[in-house]
């Protein structure tokens, strides 16, 4: 195994560990608003994973992949934000 | 203090390194797996934030910030690897987009929170926005027994 | 006018988007690559025609070269105090006793238009100890993680969360 494996898989563990805490946060969290925290950080989360991923097997729609996830995950963000609000979608 | 020559010396010190460890690896490839480490190193600052602050809004605040900037130094990290390809130029998008969403979100969320409800901890020292809007501080009065603190 | 600023910034954006992949360093096409200016251009003119109204009403001022003088001066700026809003999350989150002493504070802005006043926001929320909570005309609501003293002057929170940024956006966007 070489360096560069040795140290990409470190990376990317710590990477995956600490989505773990966000999932804690999710499971464990008082209110509704903890968990929504968790998981508008866990979208970040798995944008830099992705990324990581295009560059280490050089696969560049992966980085296409990684824009998408960025948009969907700030709209859903919004949205949950806006439902958290008891409001309607439209403001 | 570290002249350019020393660092000259250092990055070609780190090449040899790489070239023994098995890696074929130029001084940038080094600079940008370094930003690389260092941006994860703050993700995972940000989670640990996420799991010992006492409430929403703390734990909100320090999530954010580090995880953006982590990420964006991922993105930054990847530039400088692959140069102006078409991976780093998608990458530094993505950064920039991610710099400028993410505030955004944070600042839905905890506006959110505050409209739901979700009381603040109760080391508050001051809660102006409840008292102009939502008719009194939101802030709890006794210590729940499952927080983290 | 707008439209057309609108369509030109949407098809470059598409160019860079659908860049050739490979090793190889490409900014030249292929002949073949043709369908992909087709439904670009499509693209980029429907987006001008439906959404040209959302656009911004001075586009001219995107040409004006004192302002992005000001902006490039921001960025070293504002990655600074990001840089340093991080150092600061990672003693607070390492520290055995989690020092915070948080509050939401009330801070007035002199800013007048809405991307400036959304741009400070956000550099707010990214720099240290702070993060925009609420916008209602001048008045920004910050959550602040350490209150100095008890956050109830008005004036002396804006210098310490709002003056460093202020004077670089006045120029930049007004």
């Amino acid at each position: 195994m070489s360096g560069f494996a040795v140290y990409t898989i470190g990376i990317v563990v710590v990477l995956v560990l600490a989505a773990v805490l966000c999932l804690f946060r999710i499971f464990r969290g008082p209110t509704i608003a903890d968990r929504m925290v968790g998981v508008d950080i866990m979208g970040i989360l798995f944008v830099g994973i992705t990324a990581l991923t295009g560059i280490i097997y050089k696969l560049d729609f992966l980085l296409d992949v990684a824009i998408v996830l960025a948009l969907i995950s700030f709209v859903a963000t919004i949205a949950l934000a806006k439902y958290l609000e008891r409001r309607t979608l439209d403001d | 203090m570290i002249d350019s020559t020393s660092l000259t010396a250092i990055a070609d010190t780190a090449t040899q390194v790489a070239a023994i460890a098995g890696m074929n690896l130029s001084t940038l490839d080094i600079i940008g797996y370094i930003v690389i480490a260092v941006g994860v190193l703050f993700d995972l600052l940000g989670a640990i934030g996420l799991v010992r602050l006492p409430d929403v809004y703390n734990r909100l605040q320090s999530a954010t910030k580090s995880v953006t900037l982590g990420t964006l130094g991922i993105m930054i990290g990847i530039l400088i690897v692959e140069g102006f390809t078409s991976i780093g130029i998608k990458a530094i998008i993505c950064g920039v987009f991610l710099l400028l969403t993410a505030p955004v979100s944070a600042h839905a969320l905890s506006r959110g929170s505050l409209r739901f409800g979700a009381k603040m901890w109760k080391g508050t020292v001051i809660d102006s926005y409840g008292k102009d809007k939502l008719g009194g501080p939101q802030i709890e009065t006794k210590e729940k027994k499952d927080e983290v603190a | 006018m707008r439209r057309i600023i609108l369509c030109v910034l949407t098809y470059g954006f598409w160019l860079i988007l659908t860049l050739p992949g490979g090793d190889r360093l490409v900014w030249i096409r292929h002949v073949t690559d043709w369908p992909i200016y087709i439904v670009g251009a499509v693209v980029a003119i429907l987006a001008a025609v439906f959404f040209g109204g959302e656009f911004t009403h001075q586009p001219l001022s995107f040409l004006n070269p004192r302002r992005w003088l000001w902006a490039i001066v921001y960025i070293p700026v504002f990655m600074w105090h990001m840089l340093v809003a991080n150092l600061d999350v990672a003693f607070r989150v390492l520290h055995p006793r989690c020092p915070v002493n948080p509050g939401i504070v009330k801070i007035h802005t002199d800013l007048k238009t809405d991307v400036a006043k959304a741009f400070l926001a956000n550099s707010i929320t990214l720099t240290p100890g702070t993060m925009t909570v609420d916008v209602d005309g001048d008045t920004l609501y910050i959550h602040w993680i350490d209150v100095v003293k008890d956050g109830t002057d008005i004036e002396a929170n804006t210098k310490a969360i709002a003056a460093k940024f202020e004077k670089y956006l006045r120029r930049i966007f007004e």
